[in-house]
């Protein structure tokens, strides 16, 4: 028989109804998966009838829960259903080194997917720019608020980066699907938030955009490399995004005046103690 | 806040500084050791690789804030915008304005931490306190607990560059060029040897604070004695097209330096045009491609287990342009190959052209359950059509007269595009290519 799966897109959620499942042996051609925030109308799920007792418990390696974290994290509806069945042939089916065989389908499947969601928080620690809002008056702590849109479900796994690099301060970060907070003290989730409720941007900005115009050298111009680590799906969140354009345009004419420019003649050297020093003894004992 | 007549000083300074720094290469955060700020104090977090925020339409990653204390500098080094010939606008920012830009960006999550260097004030030692100053202050006053990078002097004395190293993740001194005939005509001041004595000054301290570690890590039942800090890794910079060295030369010595200074990194810099040229240095800058070559080999010294010697034959001094150093390395030595990837040992795995040592550990894994064929090594996303001349998979062979004929170089010449690459037409580069020149994975 057929069991359905209706669970919320979590990791947690996934992780217990597999491990409902696994206890009662079901084989995964026999679960179809749903994903129940996708859903319009929620059935109420009938408790579901199993054909086999459960059994004890099954362990499997510290390194499938890691792989199924970011696995889960991702977009594709096939993720619960081959993960399950990765899951089954790992521990009822026996085949203990799967995951050891890169070029097994499924686990190649899984790994894409993870590699996928693991690009994505590396990105999310990367480009989310925090604003300062205000001063916690009691404590005198900075408080910030971001805004970011990661490609998938990742505010949880990309969460404890922050907290670790900015525990002294207080901070959101705000996701269209959901929302991670620092209080000083603990995380916490909220829903997802519009655009709208961060600010739009920070006094500091302009200082970053200064710094960002000057780092940039014109005559190294290498546009794609730029844009293959920082798609351009990334740049309406950052504030130097904005002066990307311009630079690309004046590097040429930039380029040549520096070509242009007669060479300097060389000057002598000061009348410096130090200088002189260097010159007498041209090698320190 | 700042007024805005002291903001639009700030952001001059920040100009100016910002771009005097902009040609030291060596901007890479990783290595630090493992720190956070999660007792509350401070801000600030170090360990694994570093992140990079942003990236500058050169392509280059945006991982630390990289300026100069003052560009106002002694020397007169001929590649160098700031030398004391040079005509450019000469700026100083105090210790406090550093601190404060570096705290404000990292609040905001624009960095991962600070990359100070500084030109040559009054003397060594006077321009190293002051570097070292704005280190103390982020670390003692502000608990910044994320990444230093000092640049250092060589000529300072040894109490300073041990001070230096108890507040940074990395330091390094730059060698500038390989050998210090080039270095009398370009870099009149700088000496190579003592260059080299500085940094083997540094390694003997990054030894001692390891060796304390460990002792620290293995008293078990005694009140927990504290590991004396010190920076992790130390890395310096090479210029490469301002002189007429060889990549011989280059990575010669660069292999001196990582085996007797052990240093984390050397870094290519590619010679590029300034503002304010100088008389004695070339015009036209190297080929990009050059850097990225030498990249590439300096990444198979360390990690791939070739020599020097064996990448530029005494023949042939310099790298191969148009092919990866590994790839030209197989093209000399055909009769080792073909290879079988489902037998070779590691050492000869990591020799076949196109197979990186992340695949070459896929492949060890893989190989233990099955006997993996060419399939397998597609869904690795191993390229191919640069591998199957030289391997033997379960399903595949090569075409031997391929692999002995003179055309073999031929089949591995890109097409027909624009070898020459320069600033005006920046080359089709693959996102592939682009990730290589970043890493220098090959
Ligand atoms: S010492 Fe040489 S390289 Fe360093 S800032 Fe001065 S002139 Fe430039």
């Amino acid at each position: 028989m057929t069991h359905a799966a209706q669970i919320q897109p979590t990791f947690e959620a996934w992780r217990a109804k597999a491990r409902e499942l696994l206890r009662h042996g079901v084989s995964p051609e026999n679960v179809d998966w749903v994903d129940a925030s996708q859903t319009a109308s929620l059935l109420t799920e009938e408790p579901t009838e199993y054909q086999i007792a459960p059994n004890a418990s099954v362990k499997v390696p510290a390194e499938f829960l890691r792989l199924a974290a970011n696995v889960c994290a991702h977009t594709d509806e096939r993720r619960f259903a081959i993960l399950y069945r990765l899951l089954h042939r790992l521990t009822l089916g026996g085949e203990k080194h799967l995951l050891g065989m890169p070029s097994d389908r499924d686990v190649h499947q899984c790994n894409m997917w993870a590699k996928a969601v693991s690009r994505d928080i590396h990105k999310m620690h990367a480009f989310v720019r925090f604003r300062l809002v205000g001063v916690n008056e009691q404590n005198g702590r900075e408080q910030f608020v971001a805004w970011f849109e990661p490609e998938y479900r990742i505010t949880r796994l990309a969460a404890p980066f922050f907290e670790k690099r900015f525990a002294g301060m207080e901070w959101s970060i705000l996701t269209p699907d959901e929302c991670a907070s620092w209080d000083g003290e603990k995380l916490s989730f909220m829903p997802g938030m519009s655009r709208h409720d961060a600010p739009a941007a920070d006094a500091h900005d302009d200082l970053w955009r200064t710094y960002y115009r000057s780092i940039f050298n014109p005559a190294r111009l290498k546009v794609q490399a730029m844009q293959s680590e920082m798609p351009m799906k990334y740049w309406k969140n950052l504030p130097e995004a904005e002066i990307i354009h311009d630079l690309i345009a004046s590097s040429e004419k930039r380029v040549r005046t520096m070509i242009a420019t007669p060479e300097r003649p060389v000057k002598p050297a000061l009348d410096n103690a130090y200088l002189k020093s260097l010159r007498q003894k041209p090698q320190k004992s | 806040m700042h007024c805005s007549v002291e903001l639009m000083e700030l952001t001059r300074k920040l100009e100016i500084l910002a771009d005097a720094a902009k040609y030291d290469a060596s901007c890479a955060s990783s290595g630090a050791a493992r720190k956070d700020s999660r007792d509350g104090k401070g801000i600030g977090s170090t360990g694994g690789m570093g992140i990079c925020h942003s990236y500058t339409p050169d392509g280059r990653c945006v991982s630390l804030l990289k300026v100069l204390l003052t560009n106002a500098c002694l020397y007169d080094c001929h590649y160098c915008i700031n030398r004391r010939s040079s005509n450019v606008q000469r700026a100083r920012f105090t210790p406090e304005e550093v601190v404060q830009l570096t705290l404000d960006f990292y609040k905001r999550n624009y960095i991962e931490g600070l990359f100070l260097s500084s030109g040559i004030v009054r003397s060594a030692d006077y321009t190293m306190e002051q570097v070292i100053e704005v280190a103390r202050q982020l670390r003692e006053v502000h608990h910044f607990r994320g990444y230093i990078h000092l640049k250092t002097i060589p000529e300072a004395s040894q109490a300073l560059i041990d001070k230096a190293g108890r507040y940074a993740d990395r330091i390094s001194i730059n060698i500038e060029l390989p050998s210090q005939q080039s270095l009398d005509r370009l870099a009149p001041e700088k000496n190579l040897t003592n260059t080299k004595q500085a940094m083997h000054g540094i390694r003997e301290r990054i030894d001692e604070n390891l060796a304390a570690k460990k002792e620290s890590r293995q008293i078990v039942n005694r009140p927990r004695v504290k590991a004396p800090v010190f920076a992790t890794g130390q890395s310096t910079q090479m210029i490469v097209g301002a002189d007429d060295s060889s990549d011989a030369l280059v990575l010669h010595r660069a292999d001196e330096l990582y085996r007797d200074c052990r240093l984390r990194r050397v870094y290519y810099s590619g010679f590029s045009p300034i503002p304010e040229p100088s008389v004695l240095l070339p015009i036209k800058p190297p080929p990009l491609v050059r850097e990225h070559r030498l990249y590439q080999a300096d990444w198979l010294l360390r990690f791939y287990g070739f020599d020097v010697g064996e990448l530029l034959p005494k023949e042939d001094p310099n790298l191969d342009l148009d092919l990866d150093p590994k790839l030209a390395w197989a093209l000399r030595n055909r009769a080792v190959f073909p290879v079988d990837i489902n037998r070779a040992s590691q050492e000869l795995l990591w020799r076949i052209p196109g197979l990186g040592t992340v695949n070459v550990a896929r492949i060890l894994a893989a190989r233990r359950w099955s006997r993996l064929t060419l399939a397998d090594l597609q869904r690795m996303r191993v390229n191919l059509k640069k591998v199957q001349p030289f391997i033997i998979a379960a399903d595949h062979r090569p075409r031997i007269a391929l692999l002995e004929s003179p055309n073999l170089r031929q089949h591995f010449l890109p097409g027909p595009r624009q070898l020459e690459l320069n600033f005006t037409a920046p080359p089709p580069t693959t996102p592939a290519d682009a990730a290589m020149a970043l890493s220098g994975q090959i």
